[in-house]
């Protein structure tokens, strides 16, 4: 499984909803960030969590957003930043 | 002089509660007798995982800190393959990949789990109450300087606060910055200094 993004890639969160067992935070839903790492394929956890098998592997981030991107009225430095994991399929390319 | 103390349960941290759900306690228990019941889990190997579990402090993160402020190749393998160098050392990583993250006079980490509570156990033990509450998983991402500051950390503009937030496969050890006037310590008392909380990233080493 060759990972569709790049580091550095601008991507974008997706904003869907979705039942069971997701790991992709809601506040975090429909923003925009940075591919700062490429953590391979991992079990997929929706899957895991509802007793299936985690197939098939979902591609694994660490993305990086900025503070004031995620939070338009965040106080603190410009530079301040937050990593979340990400796996590809809530991914989008920005 | 102690400049910054150590946040081990010594005062209440906002979120803190006394108890788990009762709701919650009684569904575990339901469960736990249900599995001992059908022959599916022995009371006593249980038993001995609690223990285990709870037997586990901090101690193993801070001797790795302790180690990777002595040694640089050992800090450079560490932040490059936090997993393949903890394999090496022989800790059981029990699935998650652990992700070393360091801290210097301009970038400051911190940890959180936003989603549940999830935190590398087998190097820092059981998380504190505080961990796990809706007020810290939910403030650390949204107000990260002004939760540090209640545990005491007040950082400057010119430093770069970074959240991670372990969504995923992947747990977070802080490597915090060796304090001044360590220089002659050996690592055993080097790793005295190293508190749960700094490997968390709510807390600075303590100096000496």
């Amino acid at each position: 499984v060759n990972p569709q993004f790049r580091v550095g890639d601008a991507v974008r969160v997706d904003e869907r909803e979705q039942g069971g067992h997701v790991r992709t935070p809601r506040y975090i839903r429909g923003k925009r960030g940075v591919v700062s790492e490429i953590r391979g394929p991992h079990p997929d956890p929706e899957k895991l969590g509802s007793g299936r098998l985690g197939v098939p592997f979902r591609m694994l981030y660490r993305v990086s957003f900025a503070q004031r991107e995620v939070w338009p009225d965040y106080r603190g430095g410009p530079a301040d930043r937050l990593f979340v994991d990400l796996y590809e399929h809530w991914l989008k390319e920005e | 002089m102690m400049e910054h103390h150590d946040h081990d349960h010594d005062h209440a941290h906002p979120g803190d509660h006394p108890q788990a759900d009762p709701e919650v306690a009684l569904l575990e228990q339901a469960v736990r007798e249900l599995l001992i019941e059908k022959g599916i889990i022995e009371p006593e190997a249980l038993q001995a995982n609690i223990e285990a579990m709870e037997g586990r402090s901090a101690e193993k993160g801070a001797e790795i800190v302790a180690r990777a402020w002595l040694e640089p190749e050992f800090k450079a393998q560490l932040l490059a393959d936090g997993a393949g160098t903890m394999r090496k050392l022989g800790v059981d990583l029990r699935g998650p990949e652990l992700h070393v993250v360091e801290n210097t006079p301009r970038v400051h980490n911190m940890v959180v789990c936003t989603l549940c509570s999830c935190y590398p156990r087998y190097l820092l033990g059981i998380p504190p109450l505080w961990y796990k509450s809706f007020e810290y998983r939910s403030r650390a991402v949204r107000e990260p300087r002004a939760v540090l500051a209640e545990f005491g950390m007040t950082l400057g503009a010119n430093v770069e606060v970074r959240v991670h937030d372990s969504t995923a496969d992947l747990r977070y050890l802080v490597l915090p910055m060796r304090p001044e006037g360590t220089e002659n310590m050996s690592q055993a008392e080097l790793a005295a200094l190293v508190s749960r909380d700094a490997l968390i990233g709510t807390a600075p080493a303590r100096r000496p």
